[in-house]
């Protein structure tokens, strides 16, 4: 076995989506971790309690009062240029949404994790996608977007939690990782990537000049502040937000296919539903029928010019979804009405099978 | 003594201090902010800490704290700046990290962030402004507002059963173990200015000591919010606000 082969075969491990983003934080020299227990992603901070990062690359991290709390804290290490970043699940996350709006709008880079539970209210502990709107729309007040990451396996929270970091740093804006309870509570192979050090001082005062590091004698203080009593300079922040927004849609748009180049029938889900409806496409394509499967990677932004050119090739569309039809309606967006665009979902908790997911498309697509 | 005698440096006696910045202030005549604002200034530039303070603005008539003092500032959501501040100081330890909050930020919609901080000894300090209203939004009443005082949502003055009892966190704060020294300040006399300046320099000197969390609450005026002159609302300070919030140190340890 050679060097490097070697090397290879020590790094694959397994663990839990959830551990993957605990362990995958430390090695790209993430600062801070701030949180707050709530099923089913506590193993993300219990991980890194365990691993103990301020005794080896002197990562902070701090169980705070709530969630209110620990996203404060974030804007706080954030602010001072920090890679900081936060978990929770749907409950906790719409605690976090006057924090995210203040970050979004203060400009400040740091990663949000929501393993999404079933809702409305205190829901299930069980999975679910219903928080795809609140990801992707805004969330708290104001005109603002997450970069939402949607990952469908655990190599894809650890691989993700390095992405978003470095999209929330390139584009100082925070980013967001939405996946689902099965993603996070699921064992799978993963290879995590390499360590990297954390940012000396120097480096984030040259990276980040905005950043609250205390003022030398030769530069202006920094302010971090999200007000303007002038309305028309608050307009100039949303001007400057949406353009960056705007370039974020034309340079960072992910998705994977499956079975695509031939396909009459085009199935689009993301995260659990990507995988599951993958079983529904082989069972149908063993049966000659042109199915294929588009999984959207980033949520903001959109895949919508890659639907938009499956919508003059294919005969009809079906999204599948954990929520009463989130996604369906970016999707029907992208289509402009050109093939019909229809919706499966389950709600509450409940995760679709392959087979349900075979007979809708069966017949509402195939069939129709 | 002439003109020129007067206006010789080795004769200065007092002069604005540098990190104090040269701009047109908002505060209203008679208001307290001022002052505490000055003696920041004046602190941080005698422990030479100006490149190595982090500071947090609140939400209320302190938040544009971040125009008049020429140093960092994070300016945080309402009642959130003890938060803030715990991740800045955590994440750099050798910084000089306060907060700067009012009674409505610090005692009624940040109450879990303040005690929280104060009882994980967070190595920060507070500087709490306790005018018993709420000034930047019109003078509504606030967690401190006194029985019987009069506010824009209490017309008729406050009264337990409808507001419950005015909130003294500061005493509160004093009980946790996270607290090293709590002090409750004024700043209407020269000599209780001086007591004051005294107070934020030794809570500054304790966070950077890694002593705990020092809180430096100063009892202050709001003479457009209490509708009175900036005389009257002294006296009405003394007359009123000092029984219920007495002044001198509640802890120093």
């Amino acid at each position: 076995m050679s060097e490097s082969k070697k090397h290879n075969t020590e790094e694959v491990r397994l663990m839990k989506g959830n551990e993957a983003i605990a362990h995958a934080a430390i090695r790209c020299g993430c600062d801070g971790y701030f949180g707050y227990p709530i099923t089913p992603q506590s193993e993300i901070m219990e991980t890194m309690m365990e691993l103990e990062p301020w005794n080896t690359t002197g990562m902070v991290v701090l169980q705070a009062e709530s969630e209110t709390s620990s996203i404060n804290m974030v804007y706080g290490a954030a602010g001072c240029g920090k890679k900081s970043m936060t978990s929770s699940s749907s409950p906790g996350v719409s605690l976090m949404q006057e924090g995210i709006s203040y970050i979004a709008a203060g400009e400040l880079p740091c990663l949000i994790v929501n393993v999404m539970r079933g809702g409305p209210g205190l829901g299930t502990i069980q999975p679910s996608q219903a928080d795809y709107f609140q990801a992707v729309k805004g969330g708290g007040h104001g005109d603002y977007k997450l970069i939402t990451l949607a990952p469908a396996s655990v190599q894809e929270m650890a691989d993700h939690t390095v992405l978003a970091f470095e999209l929330a740093f390139k584009y100082r804006t925070p980013a967001m990782i939405l996946a689902d309870g099965i993603i996070g509570q699921m064992m799978e192979k993963v290879v995590l990537p390499p360590f990297q050090p954390r940012m000396t001082e120097a480096e984030i005062a040259e990276k980040c000049p905005w950043a609250t590091l205390g003022k030398p004698a030769w530069r202006k203080p920094n302010i971090i502040t999200t007000l303007s009593l002038d309305a028309h300079e608050m307009e100039e922040t949303n001007i400057r937000l949406q353009a960056k927004y705007r370039e974020i849609e034309n340079n960072e748009v992910l998705y994977e296919e499956f079975l695509c180049d031939d396909a009459e029938y085009l199935v689009i889900g993301f995260g659990t539903c990507a995988r599951v409806s993958q079983k529904a496409v082989e069972m149908c394509r063993a049966e000659g029928i042109k199915v294929g499967l588009l999984r959207p990677i980033t949520l903001f932004p959109f895949p919508t010019v890659a639907i938009s050119k499956h919508a003059d090739k294919v005969k009809s569309m079906l999204t599948v979804e954990m929520s009463a039809g989130q996604m369906v309606e970016d999707v029907r967006l992208a289509v402009n009405g050109r093939v019909p665009v229809e919706f499966y979902g389950r709600m509450g908790g409940v995760v679709p099978s392959p087979d349900e997911v075979y007979e809708v498309l069966k017949s509402k697509l195939v069939n129709k | 003594m002439t003109t020129n005698d007067i206006i010789n440096p080795a004769n200065l006696v007092y002069a604005k201090a540098p990190i104090m910045n040269d701009v047109p202030m908002h505060y209203c005549p008679g208001c307290s902010h001022g002052v505490v604002h000055k003696l920041i200034a004046e602190i941080i530039g005698d422990m030479d800490m100006q490149e190595k303070t982090i500071a947090i603005a609140p939400v209320g008539c302190g938040v544009f704290a971040y125009k008049y003092l020429d140093v960092d500032w994070q300016q945080a959501a309402h009642g959130r700046a003890p938060a803030v501040a715990t991740a800045a100081k955590r994440l750099l330890p050798d910084r000089l990290v306060f907060t700067y909050q009012g009674d409505g930020d610090l005692a009624a919609i940040g109450t879990a962030e303040t005690i929280h901080a104060c009882n994980r000894g967070e190595n920060i300090a507070i500087i709490f402004i306790n005018n018993g209203i709420y000034g930047m939004t019109g003078g509504q009443m606030a967690p401190t507002t006194l029985g019987g005082m009069k506010s824009s949502t209490s017309p008729n003055g406050r009264t337990v059963p409808l507001n419950g009892h005015p909130l003294d966190i500061t005493k509160l704060l004093a009980q946790l173990d996270g607290t090293c020294y709590v002090t409750r300040q004024a700043v209407h006399t020269i000599a209780a200015v001086r007591k004051t300046k005294k107070a934020i320099q030794k809570a500054f000197e304790n966070s950077m000591a890694g002593k705990g969390t020092s809180i430096v609450e100063v009892v202050s005026t709001c003479s457009s919010g209490w509708k009175m002159t900036p005389e009257a609302s002294n006296d009405w300070m003394v007359e009123n606000m000092f029984p219920a919030y007495p002044l001198g140190d509640l802890k120093n340890e």
